[in-house]
């Protein structure tokens, strides 16, 4: 018993970092935007969070910090695509690579200093239970709400949106900022709370694995945090099946989440009505209000 | 007016000659570092060696290097180095092996020395080290250390030098506590701190109380300090993550080779070898003995002096494989192509 609450303990530390950057980028997507940046502004939240929590002493300013480099981020990104037009894909690919390059060189001081950790709340460490709350929130946000009828409709017809009044570059922006600020927080988790340090590229993929789940999930929030815990689920027991020494091959483990997650994404999606009913019909496509 | 000009170029001239000449004494040598060198592990070691040719030769050497170049980039990186003027180049990273061997075929007249390769060519050389050496020290420490008598091993990928390092913290514990048992989690990367300190979290939930680490972050002994355990740095002295867990370190010490190396460059001796160097040249070290008692700090400092002077051979002796059968005078070339277990490992080595 008391194995499998330290078990589940090493699952949700896992789980979470994906699954609040998949929840921002659900929302921005579900209003249109497709941002591949996500790797770039989780890495950019992991190096500010931790420089601020460095330098201040208070890791709680480092959360703060973390959120602000993530939505600074994605400002830009969406200044680029919203305002200038440019290509979505491209732009998301490149705000990646400007966010891996910049955090190195921001983060140069940083390498090899012992972090601050973020203390437990109650023995819970404080962005868990955040990241549940924020499952449902962003279910009733998306789904209960005015505000979420029109980011959705947004993303699923910018024109008729903004024929019946709605300014779509304005909502999008929003959007953008939400996934950024999630993004960064979630790069906070790791260099806060994950692993107390700084060092180059400490997302080491994250990000990816956070946009993978956010198509396969459906861009459903319920779904997000499925893949998430499956994800953090199955990473762990491949460790534990590793140290049991039952002689699996470990190359095998490894790819084990991948291969579960995806798995268990495509049966529960096997409703094609209710995918097709959730896909953001404008995802990736840029809007000029043309009166 | 004219007379004056033409005093001018010439002293212009001369002083050129002058510095020309200066430069042409000194010796242009040049490091490619496949990482940051603030990594404080593998890269950030290479660089305390290019500081200590620094200090030895003063003057008589100019020296360069270039950080984080990946193994793709790094034929460019050898042969700008080689166009600059730099007579002996030195490469730290497995992969860079083609690239040099190749750059090391156009430029004959400079001098290569590739770490932890084994390709050698007229003008290029290679050097490693005995990282096992140290690999038994820790394991004595952790079979005396252990109450659960279980240690937790992080490795990265299934190459010779990391199964090498198992067999030797295996023999080591064995030497102590003939039951010591290991649990091994393949982390399938070399670097990655969350996924590290999973499998490190792992571990200690499943028995082991003392963790080894042949992965670069520090984020294991971050998590073994949390939980009260302990655990040993890997390639340098990391005690400031973890001033309470961490025992000792097995620190790659290259200065006394990049030393010699540039000292029979500037005598003209330097021939292209294959360097394999340990305890007994320094290039292995411990880092200081830590949170130990003075019974484990003695024998971990006798059995280093030990391997040092050449008394004890961690792979000497007979040695029990996994599978039962016996190997005898285990010799270099075995080590540096290891691929079985010794008799105690509970892992099936992925092949």
């Amino acid at each position: 018993m008391e194995l499998l609450l330290t078990l589940l303990t090493i699952i949700m530390t896992a789980a979470t970092p994906l699954l609040l950057a998949a929840l921002g980028e659900m929302v921005t997507e579900r209003s249109g935007v497709l941002n591949l940046g996500v790797e770039g502004m989780m890495v950019m939240g992991a190096v500010a969070g931790f420089g601020a929590a460095f330098m201040t002493g208070n890791p709680w300013l480092g959360v703060l910090a973390s959120i602000v480099a993530g939505m600074a981020m994605s400002l830009l990104f969406g200044f680029l695509t919203l305002t200038l037009l440019a290509n979505q894909v491209a732009t998301g690919l490149a705000l990646t690579l400007l966010g891996l390059g910049l955090s190195a060189l921001m983060g140069e001081s940083f390498v090899g200093q012992p972090g601050v950790k973020l203390p437990s709340l109650a023995g819970v460490d404080p962005l868990v239970p955040f990241s549940l709350a924020m499952v449902a929130a962003t279910g009733w946000f998306l789904f209960r709400t005015k505000m979420g009828l029109i980011i959705r409709a947004v993303g699923n017809s910018h024109a008729s949106a903004h024929a019946l009044g709605y300014n779509v570059i304005a909502v999008r922006y929003l959007c953008v900022l939400f996934g950024g600020a999630m993004s960064g927080l979630a790069g906070g988790y790791l260099s806060l709370f994950y692993t107390p340090q700084w060092v180059e590229n400490m997302t080491a993929g994250r990000g990816w694995i956070a946009l993978a789940l956010v198509v396969f999930a459906s861009w459903l929030p319920l779904r997000i945090l499925a893949g998430a815990y499956l994800f953090g689920t199955i990473s762990i027991l491949s460790f534990v099946l590793q140290a049991q020494g039952l002689g699996i091959p470990s190359q095998f483990l490894s790819s084990l989440p991948y291969l579960g997650t995806i798995l268990a994404l495509v049966v529960i999606s096997g409703n094609k009505a209710l995918t097709r009913r959730n896909t953001p019909a404008s995802l990736g496509q840029p809007f000029v209000p043309d009166r | 007016m004219k007379k004056l000009l033409m005093a001018a170029a010439t002293a212009a001239l001369m002083l050129g000659a002058a510095s020309a000449s200066a430069s042409a004494e000194a010796l242009k040598v040049c490091w490619v570092y496949v990482g940051p060198i603030g990594d404080f592990g593998w890269s950030y070691q290479h660089h305390q060696g290019l500081l200590a040719v620094q200090k030895e030769f003063g003057d008589k050497v100019e020296t360069a290097y270039a950080e984080n170049v990946a193994e793709a980039d790094s034929e460019k990186t050898f042969e700008r180095f080689a166009r600059e003027g730099c007579k002996m180049i030195y490469g730290t990273s497995f992969g860079f092996m083609e690239p040099m061997l190749k750059v090391a075929k156009k430029f004959p007249d400079v001098k290569f020395e590739h770490a932890t390769g084994y390709k050698t060519a007229d003008n290029l050389g290679t050097y490693n080290a005995k990282f096992h050496e140290g690999r038994y020290v820790i394991g004595q420490i952790a079979a005396k250390v252990s109450k659960t008598g279980t240690a937790g091993y992080i490795v990265s990928f299934p190459i010779p030098e990391v199964v090498a390092g198992i067999n030797a913290f295996m023999l080591g514990a064995q030497s102590v506590n003939p039951d010591f048992k290991v649990k091994i989690v393949w982390a399938n990367t070399w670097f990655d701190p969350a996924k590290e300190a999973d499998a490190a979290k792992v571990l200690l939930s499943q028995g082991a109380d003392i963790l080894v680490q042949h992965t670069d972050s520090t984020a294991p002994l971050q998590v073994a300090q949390e939980q009260g355990k302990f655990g040993f740095g890997q390639a340098s002295d990391q005690s400031k993550f973890a001033p309470k867990a961490q025992l000792t370190a097995i620190v790659d010490n290259w200065a006394p080779h990049y030393v010699r190396s540039v000292q029979a460059v500037l005598d003209g001796s330097w021939k292209p070898a294959q360097v394999w160097d340990g305890m007994a040249e320094g290039t292995v070290s411990m880092a200081p003995y830590t949170n130990l008692p003075e019974d484990v700090v003695a024998m971990a400092t006798k059995t280093a002096a030990d391997i040092a002077s050449g008394k004890l051979n961690p792979f000497g002796g007979k040695i029990t494989k996994q599978d039962g059968s016996v190997v005898e005078n285990v010799d270099d070339g075995m080590i540096l192509g290891m691929n079985w277990y010794v008799k105690g490992v509970d892992d099936k080595l992925p092949q």
